[in-house]
């Protein structure tokens, strides 16, 4: 459903990145990983046509993209820039659903219900200023939720809480997104993440990022924190990808330990 | 603990100063600086003494006060309304502000009352004339607040707009606006203090109605307990509109008095 053909994005002089190609299929969650600057940010807000890419396209069920494509939802990774401190939860949840020509009765029953998703019907009233950074990021994904996107952009979004909070994200992702089909493209630099979210973990090179690994994730579901961490397919799997997102730089690493203090 | 002297101290400086004050008048009997307790005989006298029907207020109080407020307001109002949709139109149309800006600054420079005889001659003597003088007065705290505020709306929240397809009408009423309202409400607080200035000062020049008149009058008239007393209600009047506004900031803006305190 999504396709990025040669896509490129120079700033000046900097490349960013340098010809991605991927294809992702309807419902798959793809987790793209790769160490700090290589682009993965502007990878994923060219797609949301937050930047209009210097080369290449995007397409969206084979048709090009040009500007923010209708059914795209993004979670940011800053969630105290991306709700509106000024709203309730509910009113934040509700808000993109103005566009669909819902009235407020079912603008309101639609947020809600989204909001219960992510554990947080008891908090629809409350402001983002009176959560803590786990409970904002629910909302956000409960606005996601709420919109019925059929692509979900996902930008470090668990990179701003602790650990614990984390997992509990992780999961909420797997359990509620990807059980409404959406498609999820996740960006992270944290390989574990990549590998227990992902069905597919696609590894991005230091910039100019270009496409170094892709990898189908085969683990058995439900996934869990605990036992799927332990499982030999994961922690090989982990390492096969850490050793991608580190190494393939042979450019920049003339000792080829593929071992870059970062 | 500390607090409550502070409380008591802020307290207890205005009976203080009033003592003072009144001693040193007693002492010197000029008659241009009458003691406080006479102006405040003059004061009562004048406005307070009236029925409890009418809150005390004396017939002359409400013929006085009446149509200064309700210039004044108005005056607000007006250039409330218009400040804050140049403001919108100047900082987010591109090109607009560079185009406006020198006109603005020019005009801004300009001191309203020296632009009395101007209205005169565009509208008629009177209230129209009084209006123009404090919208024209008042209108550029908010407008440039305004400006600002809608120029500086966080990125985040705008991409955010643009992603989930907000209309037009909805980043404009439901991002861009409260955004930001904090500095147009700043904005706002500034141009009523400056109202009740240019209220009186609209109103010592060609007016036969209000405090600015009846200033003048008792000036002329060499009731200087009368020239304190109208300094004295020109002082509280400020104090409560003050009091009011930062009362319905709260209200608006309590989500960004508490997002400020959590960060």
């Amino acid at each position: 459903m999504l396709e990025l053909v040669d896509l490129s994005h120079t700033y000046g002089s900097y490349r960013a990145i340098d010809r991605v190609n991927l294809k992702v299929a309807q419902g798959e969650v793809v987790c793209i990983v790769g160490p700090s600057g290589c682009g993965k940010s502007t990878l994923l807000r060219s797609i949301a046509g937050l930047i209009k890419p210097t080369g290449g396209t995007v397409l969206l069920d084979g048709k090009p993209v040009d500007g923010s494509p209708e059914n795209l939802a993004v979670v940011f990774q800053d969630y105290s820039r991306s709700l509106y401190p000024w709203m309730s939860a509910l009113a934040n949840v509700g808000l993109p659903l103005r566009r669909r020509g819902l009235d407020k009765k079912r603008r309101d029953a639609a947020a809600l219900a989204a909001l219960e998703q992510v554990g947080l019907a008891g908090a629809a009233a409350k402001f983002p200023w009176e959560m803590s950074g786990g409970m904002q990021q629910r909302v956000s994904i409960a606005r996601a939720l709420a919109y019925q996107p059929k692509l979900l952009l996902m930008d470090e979004p668990f990179g701003s809480v602790d650990a614990q909070t984390r997992e509990e994200l992780e999961d909420l992702t797997l359990r509620v997104c990807a059980h409404h089909g959406m498609t999820i493209l996740l960006i992270t630099h944290d390989v574990d993440e990549s590998v227990y979210v992902g069905d597919r973990v696609v590894v991005l090179s230091k910039a100019p990022g270009t496409v170094v690994g892709d990898l189908p994730v085969q683990l058995p579901g439900p996934r869990d924190q605990i036992h799927t961490r332990e499982l030999d397919a994961f922690v090989r799997l982990r390492a096969e990808v850490g050793r991608l997102v580190r190494g393939m730089t042979p450019q920049r690493n003339p000792h080829g330990y593929g071992l870059e203090t970062r | 603990m500390r607090r409550a002297t502070s409380g008591v101290l802020r307290f207890w400086i205005v009976p203080v100063t009033l003592v003072v004050w009144e001693l040193l008048t007693r002492a010197t009997e000029s008659p241009y600086f009458p003691p406080p307790s006479r102006i405040a005989t003059q004061f009562y006298d004048m406005w307070l003494s009236g029925p409890a029907s009418q809150l005390l207020l004396t017939d002359g109080a409400l013929d006085t006060f009446g149509p200064s407020l309700g210039r004044l307001l108005a005056g607000w109002v007006i250039a409330g309304v218009l400040g804050v949709a140049l403001g919108v139109a100047l900082g987010r149309i591109r090109g607009l502000a560079e185009y406006a800006d020198p006109v603005l600054q020019f005009l801004r420079a300009l001191p309203p009352p020296l632009l009395v005889p101007i209205f005169f001659v565009l509208f008629k003597i009177g209230t129209p004339t009084q209006l123009a003088v404090i919208v024209f007065g008042v209108i550029w705290p908010v407008l440039v607040n305004t400006t600002d505020g809608v120029r500086s709306v966080d990125k985040g929240f705008l991409e955010t707009a643009r992603v989930f397809q907000f209309s037009r009408y909805d980043i404009l009423r439901r991002v861009i606006l409260p955004s930001a309202m904090p500095k147009i409400f700043a904005g706002l607080r500034l141009s009523l203090s400056l109202a009740l200035i240019l209220m009186v000062v609209s109103e010592l020049v060609g007016s036969n109605s209000g405090i600015g008149y009846s200033l003048l009058y008792a000036q002329q008239s060499y009731d200087y307990a009368g020239v304190w007393a109208h300094i004295v209600l020109l002082g509280v009047l400020g104090l409560l509109f003050n009091a009011l506004f930062l009362v319905a900031e709260g209200r608006v803006l309590s989500w960004h008095a508490n997002a400020r305190r959590n960060v």
